[in-house]
């Protein structure tokens, strides 16, 4: 099955070329990698943002339990602790997680029996920021007052996410750069190859007047309109996809995965996709075209 | 509108098909080309028609010296030629009336009118119901004549035409023929490549005659009789 534009009438008979067969299937997969590449990016570009956000105004803090250790209990030790991050300059609230709460924290990891576990749990304090906090002296204090005390200002966690999103965008632009190379490879082989089979045709349009740019108006033409049907189907594999992951996603009961959706607007980046490799294709056709031409008598 | 001098042509490195040609073509003239299969007589019209350039010697077209013409403005000059090639030279996968219509869509004339314009043409050549026709269901005359009308469709200032009669019977041939009469007297300067004997001696024009690639310029009959030159017999 070949991906045959709507025949507009054409000097050239290029529509029954072989090059024509593979040129609006491989548009297709190209805009489909292209798309699912792009989607990808945005993907964990929103999910590492919305972290971000989450986690850069916020601070944590565990109390850890000592059984058999020389210190006060778990609740005076917790106490401790909020007294001193109560007290000290931009802090803007401390609060204890309940049970339940850290419960639903270790549920994905632990199951249901993560309400009641047998081990002694630690104790963790939310704690929401203004402004900069001195993470050392606060540290400090913080084990001095209550024994067992950690800090977490999720510095090395939102370093590693920050890194993780940027090497995924850096491959999503690789893939996006590799297709755009394919592309204009294919396009150039398809269009050389057009050029030597109607050479003749070529030749005689030359001898009644045309153009080069009237011949290559026709390569123009017949690699847009295969390109543009092509990455129509690309486009619509892609949705279909990113719709069917989208749908898993949501049946996984834990919320351990980002959001799969995208915004409208993101949409419709993807939707440019099919236009950009058009607009490839109809200048790579074109170069090709008039730079062959150039050596015609 | 045509000036040959001394003009020699050679593909590669073979012996000259054309050699030390000579002559002027003054415009809206008429000229048929004679000589035997092998003369030259398309290499001849090959120059005029700017498909290739001279070996050596000079080419004057529209007066322009061709040695100086560069390649982008050979489309220009291309579209004041019409051209009826010896094979029609016809786009298969296109209908008479879109390889009628090639020129005009090149002068990028609107769609509209190349439809009335080249509707009329092919109604005058006798191919009124064959308009959306392939050339391939076509019979070589009406193949022929569908080449005849793509080459006079722009009211081209020179008419070039290779055999244009080989494959019409004679009453279409004549009719061919006033059509090229018509245009040569609305100012078009036709040459035409012929063998046929019976056309040449219908119509009273002066004959471009090659006879093994050296050109022999013969003025028409009545000029001829004027001052006394002809020989009886002489063109048969």
């Amino acid at each position: 099955m070949a991906l045959r534009p709507v025949r507009p009438r054409s000097d050239l008979p290029l529509a029954v070329d072989p090059s024509s067969r593979f040129l609006g299937w491989i548009t297709a997969l190209m805009v489909f990698l292209a798309a699912l590449a792009l989607a990808g990016a945005m993907v964990v570009s929103d999910m590492a943002r919305r972290w971000d956000n989450g986690l850069a105004g916020g601070l944590t803090v565990q109390v850890a339990p000592m059984p058999g250790a020389p210190v006060p209990p778990l609740d005076e030790r917790v106490e401790a602790a909020l007294t001193v991050l109560r007290a000290s300059p931009g802090i803007r609230s401390a609060t204890v997680l309940s049970g339940g709460e850290i419960a639903r924290l270790l549920e994905p990891w632990l199951g249901p029996g993560a309400a009641d576990p047998l081990l002694p749990m630690p104790r963790l304090i939310d704690v929401t920021t203004e402004g900069p906090v001195d993470v050392a002296a606060l540290t400090l204090r913080l084990t001095s007052a209550a024994p067992g005390a950690t800090l977490d200002d999720h510095a090395v966690w939102l370093a590693d996410l920050r890194s993780f999103a940027g090497a995924v965008r850096l491959a999503a632009l690789g893939v996006v750069l590799l297709v755009g190379a394919a592309a204009v490879t294919t396009v150039v082989f398809a269009v050389r190859t057009g050029l030597a089979i109607h050479r003749p045709v070529v030749e005689l349009l030359h001898l009644m007047g045309a153009t080069d740019r009237y011949v290559s108006r026709q390569f123009e033409r017949h690699v847009v309109g295969l390109s543009l049907r092509g990455g129509a189907v690309g486009l619509l594999l892609a949705g279909g996809t990113l719709f069917g992951l989208h749908r898993a996603s949501q049946g996984l009961r834990a919320s351990l995965l980002p959001s799969l959706s995208l915004e409208p607007w993101q949409w419709a980046a993807l939707l440019l996709v099919p236009g950009a490799v058009a607009l490839l294709a109809l200048v790579t056709t074109r170069w090709t075209v008039l730079r062959t031409l150039e050596s015609m008598p | 509108m045509i000036r040959f001098e001394n003009v020699g042509l050679r593909y590669g490195s073979e012996a000259e098909v054309l050699r030390d040609v000579s002559f002027t073509l003054p415009p809206a003239s008429f000229h048929f080309l004679t000589g035997a299969s092998g003369a030259g007589k398309s290499s001849l019209l090959k120059l005029m028609y700017l498909a290739h350039r001279p070996s050596r010697g000079l080419i004057t077209l529209f007066g322009r010296d061709m040695a100086l013409v560069t390649r982008a403005e050979l489309p220009e000059l291309r579209r004041r030629i019409g051209v009826v090639f010896q094979d029609f030279a016809l786009l298969d996968h296109l209908s008479a009336l879109d390889n009628v219509a090639l020129p005009l869509r090149m002068a990028g004339t609107p769609e509209a009118d190349i439809v009335a314009h080249c509707t009329e043409i092919l109604r005058w050549v006798g191919l009124g119901n064959h308009l959306h026709a392939k050339p391939s269901t076509l019979s070589g005359g009406q193949q022929q004549r569908v080449a005849i009308a793509r080459s006079v469709i722009n009211r081209p200032r020179l008419l070039l035409a290779d055999e244009p009669t080989g494959n019409v019977d004679d009453g279409i041939g004549m009719r061919l023929l006033y059509l090229f009469e018509e245009l040569h007297k609305l100012g078009t300067t036709v040459v035409i490549a012929t063998h046929n004997e019976a056309l040449i001696r219908r119509f009273d024009h002066p004959r471009l005659h090659l006879d093994n690639g050296r050109l022999l310029v013969m003025p028409a009959r009545g000029a001829r009789a004027q001052d006394g030159r002809v020989r009886d017999g002489e063109w048969e």
